[in-house]
C-alpha cells in the first residue's frame, strides 16, 4: 500500500473514530453514571440526521439544519427520559434492554412511516464541498476533514467540561459512585437529566454531520449503536477519555483492517484464500480486539470506577 | 457498611403450588398439539409453517432461558448457535449427506464446541461485560458466515432437500415435521426442568443469587456455568438445525445481533427463569409478529410500545400476568 493510500485510510479511520466518539460519549456517561443501558441511543443519531434533512428542506440553510438537529435530538432525549427512562433507573439491566429495544422498534418504524424506507440525502454546504491537496497525489474532501475537526473540537469541549467545571466534577463523581454523590446532597435526578440531554445532543450532532456523506435511512443507527457499545466497553464504562481513545482505536483498526487485511493475508496464504478470508477477518477485527481487552483488562482500558 | 440488600436473600422465584407447576405446561403443550387443527379452517400449509416456527423459537428461547434465567448468564450472541446448527445442516446437505441423525449430531457437536470455546473465555467476565463479549463472539460468527463464499456468502444457502430418516423422506411432510419439532420441544423442556431441579441446577441458582456465599460453601461456579452455557448453546443449535430444515434454507441473517435480541425479548416477555415463560414468550412473539404484520406493515409501531408497557407495568412477564406470580 502506498503512503498516500495509507494516509487516506488513516484519515477515514479518524473520521469513523470521531463519529463513534460522538455517539459513545453520551452512551458511556449514561451507562457509567446512571447504570442505565440505553439501546435507544443509536436512534438519537438517526433522528439527528432526519431533523437536519427536514430543517434543511424548509430553510435551505446547513448551519440552521445542524442547530435544529441538536435541539430536536435533545428534546426527544428529554422527553424519553421524563416519560420512560426515569422509571427504569435501578431496575434490572434486562428490563432496560427490553424497554429501550421497544423504543428502537417504535422510532425506526415511525420514521419509516413518515419518510418512507428510501434513503434521503442532505446536500453538502457549497463552501465545504471541495477537496484539498494534503500532499502530492493525495486529494481529500474538505467536508470529511471538517467532520474530524468538529469531532475533535467536541472532544476538547467535553474534556474541559468534565475536568474543569462543577457539573463535570459531579459527573465524574457520579461515574465512580452515584449513591454516594446522592447521599452528599446533590440532586442526582437533575444531574441524570443534564447528562441525558448532552448525550442525546451529541448523538444528534453526529447524525446531522454525517447526513451529507452517508445515506439517511431508518435503522441507520442500529449498527453504529453496536460499534458504540464496543467502544465504551473497550474504553471503560463511564470514562469519556476512555471512549475517545477507544473510538479512535476502533475507527482506525476497522478502516485499516478492511483496506489491508487481504493484502497482509496474501503474504501467507494463496491469493484466492486471502481474498476470501480477508473481509471476514477485517469485519471481526474489532470484536477480536474487544474480546481481548475484556479478557486481559475486564474493566476496560480506562476504568471509571475506582 | 454492606449494602443491606446484599445481605438479605435475593428475591426468590416464589414457588407456586405443585398443581400450578403442571397446569401451565400441560395447557401449553396441549394447545400446541392441537394447533394444526386450525388448518381445517385456513390454509394448512401456512398454519403448519407458522406454528413450526413458534415451536422452533420456543426451543431456542428455552435454551437461552436456561443460561439467562437460571444461570444469570445474559448471552447477547445466541443467534450464533442458531446459525451454526443451521449451517451444519446446510453444509452437510450440500456435500451430499442428508441423514437426519448425522446432521443432528454434527449440529449439536458444532454448537457445543463453539459454546465451550467461547464460554470458557466469556465466563471470565461478569454482568454487562459478559453481555458484550457474547455479542462479540456472535458478531464474529456472523461475519464468518458472511464470508463463506462457497456456501452462498451473504445470500445464504438453499438446502436441496430435507433430511432423511434411514433413507426415507419422513420429514418432507409438513405435519410430521411439526410434530417432530413439538416432540423435541417437549424433550428439551423435560430435560431443562430436570436440570433446574437437580443438585446441579441448585448450585447454578445459588451462584446466580450469591456467588460469594456459594464459593464459601465450597462450590466453584465456573464449571457449572460453562456446562450450562454449552447445554444452552446446543439447544439453540438444535433450533437452528430445525429452522434450516423447515425453511430448507440457511443464511447469515439467522445470526444477526437483532436475532439474539429477539431471543432475549422472547424470554423476558414470557417471564425469566420459569421455562414455561420462554415457550409462552416465543409463541407470543412469533404469532404477534405474524398477526400484526398482516394488519399493517408498520406493526413495529404497535409492538415497540407494547414492549415498553410490559416492562413498566408487568414485571414477571406474561407468565407473571397469567399466574399472578413475579420473578426476581
Amino acid at each position: 500500500m502506498s503512503t498516500a493510500l495509507l494516509a487516506v485510510q488513516t484519515l477515514n479511520g479518524l473520521q469513523l473514530g470521531v463519529l463513534l466518539f460522538l455517539i459513545a460519549a453520551g452512551l458511556t456517561l449514561v451507562f457509567g453514571v446512571m447504570d442505565f443501558i440505553n439501546l435507544a441511543h443509536g436512534v438519537q443519531y438517526m433522528l439527528g440526521a432526519y431533523f437536519a434533512v427536514t430543517a434543511y428542506n424548509l430553510t435551505e440553510n446547513f448551519l440552521l439544519a445542524v442547530i435544529v438537529a441538536l435541539a430536536g435530538a435533545m428534546l426527544v432525549g428529554l422527553l424519553l427520559e421524563a416519560v420512560i427512562f426515569r422509571h427504569l433507573y435501578g431496575r434490572d439491566h434486562l428490563d432496560q434492554v427490553l424497554a429501550t429495544f421497544g423504543i428502537i422498534l417504535f422510532l425506526n418504524e415511525a420514521v419509516r412511516m413518515i419518510y418512507g424506507s428510501g434513503s434521503l440525502a442532505l446536500p453538502m454546504p457549497e463552501a465545504l464541498s471541495g477537496t484539498i491537496r494534503l500532499m502530492p497525489g493525495l486529494l481529500y474532501p474538505v467536508y470529511r476533514l471538517v467532520i474530524i475537526g468538529a469531532g475533535i473540537g467536541v472532544a476538547v469541549l467535553l474534556y474541559v467540561l468534565v475536568t474543569h467545571t462543577r457539573i463535570g466534577m459531579l459527573v465524574r463523581a457520579g461515574a465512580s459512585n452515584a449513591p454516594m454523590v446522592s447521599a452528599l446532597g446533590v440532586d442526582i435526578g437533575r444531574l441524570f437529566t443534564i447528562i441525558f440531554a448532552i448525550g442525546a445532543m451529541l448523538a444528534g450532532f453526529a447524525g446531522a454531520m454525517v447526513a451529507p456523506i452517508f445515506a439517511v435511512e431508518p435503522n441507520m443507527g442500529d449498527n453504529l449503536l453496536i460499534l458504540a457499545f464496543v467502544v465504551i466497553v473497550i474504553g471503560g464504562i463511564g470514562s469519556v477519555r476512555g471512549a475517545f481513545v477507544a473510538a479512535l482505536l476502533v475507527g482506525l483498526v476497522d478502516t485499516l483492517g478492511r483496506s489491508s487485511a487481504s493484502d497482509i493475508l496474501r503474504s501467507v496464504l494463496s491469493s484466492s484464500a486471502a481474498n476470501q478470508a480477508g473481509p471476514a477477518l477485517a469485519s471481526t477485527l474489532i470484536y477480536v480486539l474487544m474480546a481481548a481487552v475484556l479478557f486481559f483488562k475486564p474493566a476496560g482500558l480506562f476504568p471509571a470506577r475506582g | 457498611m454492606q449494602d443491606l440488600a446484599a445481605t438479605m436473600p435475593a428475591t426468590h422465584v416464589a414457588s407456586p403450588p405443585d398443581r400450578m407447576r403442571l397446569i401451565v405446561p400441560a395447557f401449553l403443550f396441549a394447545a400446541l398439539a392441537l394447533a394444526p387443527l386450525l388448518g381445517l379452517v385456513g390454509a394448512e400449509r401456512y398454519v403448519l409453517a407458522l406454528f413450526t416456527r413458534c415451536v422452533i423459537f420456543a426451543i431456542a428461547a428455552l435454551g437461552l432461558d436456561l443460561a439467562l434465567g437460571c444461570g444469570g448468564l445474559v448471552s447477547f450472541g445466541h443467534a450464533a448457535f442458531i446459525g451454526i446448527g443451521g449451517y451444519a445442516a446446510g453444509i452437510l446437505t450440500a456435500s451430499g449427506i442428508d441423514d437426519a441423525f448425522v446432521l443432528l449430531i454434527v449440529a449439536l457437536a458444532a454448537s457445543g464446541v463453539f459454546a465451550l470455546a467461547t464460554g470458557a473465555i466469556s465466563l471470565k467476565t461478569r454482568g454487562v461485560h459478559f453481555i458484550m463479549i457474547t455479542l462479540a463472539f456472535g458478531q464474529m460468527a456472523y461475519f464468518v458466515a458472511n464470508s463463506l463464499k462457497a456456501y452462498g456468502g451473504d445470500d445464504g444457502l438453499t438446502l436441496a432437500n430435507r433430511a432423511t430418516v434411514f433413507g426415507r423422506d419422513l420429514l418432507a411432510d409438513n405435519r410430521s415435521f411439526y410434530y417432530l419439532s413439538l416432540a423435541l420441544l417437549l424433550g428439551v423442556y423435560v430435560f431443562a426442568r430436570a436440570v433446574v431441579r437437580s443438585r446441579f441446577g441448585r448450585v447454578l441458582r445459588g451462584a446466580k443469587e450469591n456467588e460469594t456465599r456459594m464459593q464459601a460453601i465450597g462450590f466453584n461456579p465456573y464449571p457449572f456455568r460453562l456446562i450450562t452455557y454449552a447445554i444452552s448453546g446446543m439447544t439453540a443449535g438444535l433450533a437452528g438445525f430445525l429452522l434450516a430444515e423447515q425453511s430448507e434454507f440457511v443464511s447469515p441473517a439467522f445470526m444477526t445481533w437483532q436475532r439474539s435480541g429477539d431471543l432475549i425479548i422472547m424470554v423476558m416477555l414470557g417471564g425469566v427463569a420459569s421455562l414455561d415463560g420462554a415457550i409462552i414468550g416465543a409463541v407470543f412473539v412469533v404469532l404477534t409478529e405474524e398477526l400484526l404484520s398482516g394488519f399493517t406493515e408498520h406493526w413495529r409501531v404497535i409492538f415497540g410500545p407494547f414492549l415498553i408497557l410490559v416492562v413498566l407495568f408487568a414485571r414477571g412477564g406474561l407468565l407473571g400476568l397469567l399466574t399472578g406470580r413475579r420473578h426476581g
